[in-house]
């Protein structure tokens, strides 16, 4: 009974300590256990990028990303990177809309917190838009799946013999021509929606096929950007929950600071923080 | 005075933006350029490119972590207990992509013996006939 009451007294009367002790260092429970998560998730995410690297190492050839994610809204085509760097700002501003929540967190300031919040919110949902709309281009135009690949590059150079119907060039015709290191893409006969693999001459006379892309690629580009994804979903699910008590005034009761805005707001950076190294690792080496 | 606050804070959060924009845009203004897609036919050795893309991404992430997760706030010991772990990171990125070459390393191995073995399957054939034209013809002629 006794200890109970004073157990229950030093929490009360000294929001410093942890049950027992001093606070380590100068942080509160909540946000060292935030940083710690960060810490795991971090691994996480490095072993996925890490497995992507080295099946990469592992093969002769991989698909150039400035071929693969070239596509724009609006029937665009070779405009390579540009979506993917739209959607990098659109997670940037939101990381920066998220700082200034915090900021106005430490003011006291309610509305300026549900603003900021509410901003964020639109550029995480902006992002996860632009993720749909790149997954739909893979998916239903290219058709890249997780066991599928259809990115393939060319290991010499050459000439196409068929085109790109998959019938023998006409005698009149100028063959395309291609050279080692080009990814190309297996498109899908509209019709009988079989690939079409078009035979080429290499330069040094040997007659092939168009091979498919090393299989890897689909699985590590959803699950990696999907993981992602999911996190930035999860995100703006808890900054909603957040935002709403935010505006009920949970928070300013509890004069703290918004602790609960910053800790979300450390989530939300690490989110942006692991889109820099999959931006690195996925779009640009 | 709190006034005063706010505004350098804003100001410190703006300069964040423009700079997280303008090392992103640089990182894909190498990539374009170095893949020759903005000046035809010019293209830079990866040696070139990647330490570049790689420094300046290594960047981005520190500035998001000291300015906007407030890292550089943080006392020494909560600093180290989350950034030392991820030194073990450099150790995996090193052995986990000397493994993957190795594994293409092997492939080609295996290729090049494959190869070797189709050659000697087909040999046979054609040196005993080679060797029965030299040896034979006095016998049967």
């Amino acid at each position: 009974m006794d200890s109970v009451a004073v157990h229950s007294n030093v929490a009360e009367n000294d929001q410093n300590m942890w049950e027992g002790g001093k606070e380590p260092f100068k942080a509160s429970y909540g946000k060292l256990m935030m940083w710690y998560f960060l810490v795991s998730d971090a691994f996480t995410f490095a072993g996925f990028l890490i497995a992507y690297g080295a099946l990469k190492f592992s093969v002769p050839t991989w698909p150039l990303p400035d071929f693969v994610f070239s596509s724009l809204p609006g029937g665009i085509h070779h405009a390579p990177l540009i979506f993917v760097t739209i959607m990098t700002f659109v997670l940037i501003a939101s990381s920066v809309t998220m700082v200034r929540a915090v900021q106005e967190g430490h003011r006291e300031n309610k509305n300026g917190v549900v603003f900021w919040m509410g901003m964020t919110i639109l550029g995480g949902a902006a992002f996860l838009g632009c993720q749909a709309w790149e997954w739909t281009t893979l998916i239903g135009g290219e058709n890249m799946t997780v066991t599928t690949n259809p990115f393939g590059t060319h290991l010499v150079d050459g000439v196409y013999l068929d085109d790109e119907h998959g019938h023998p060039y006409e005698a009149a015709v100028q063959p395309e021509s291609f050279h080692a290191g080009q990814t190309y893409l297996i498109h899908k006969d509209h019709e009988s929606h079989e690939w079409i693999q078009r035979r080429y001459k290499s330069e040094g006379g040997q007659v092939g096929v168009q091979e498919f892309g090393p299989k890897a690629f689909g699985a590590l580009f959803f699950f990696i950007t999907g993981f992602h994804g999911f996190h930035v979903f999860s995100g703006v699910v808890f900054l909603l929950i957040i935002m709403i008590n935010a505006a009920s005034g949970l928070y300013a009761a509890r004069k703290n600071g918004y602790e609960m805005v910053e800790k979300i707001g450390l989530y939300w950076h690490f989110v942006d923080l692991v889109w820099v190294f999959v931006f690195l690792a996925y779009y640009l080496l | 005075m709190e006034h005063n606050d706010i505004n350098h804070a804003k100001k410190v959060v703006f300069k964040g933006l423009i700079l997280l924009a303008i090392i992103t845009v640089l990182e894909v203004l190498i990539a374009l350029f170095g893949n020759g897609h903005l000046v035809e036919g010019v293209h830079l050795s990866k040696w070139i490119m990647y330490p570049m893309m790689i420094g300046l991404s290594l960047y981005k992430a520190y500035f998001i972590i000291y300015e906007f997760m407030h890292m550089r706030y943080e006392l020494q010991g909560l600093r180290y207990s989350v950034l030392l772990p991820m030194l073990l990171l450099v150790w995996a990125v090193i052995a986990f992509f000397n493994e993957g070459s190795h594994w293409k390393h092997n492939r080609s191995v295996i290729n090049q013996k494959n190869q070797i073995g189709i050659e000697q399957m087909a040999a046979p054939v054609e040196q005993p006939a080679h060797q029965s034209e030299e040896v034979q013809p006095p016998s049967e002629h």
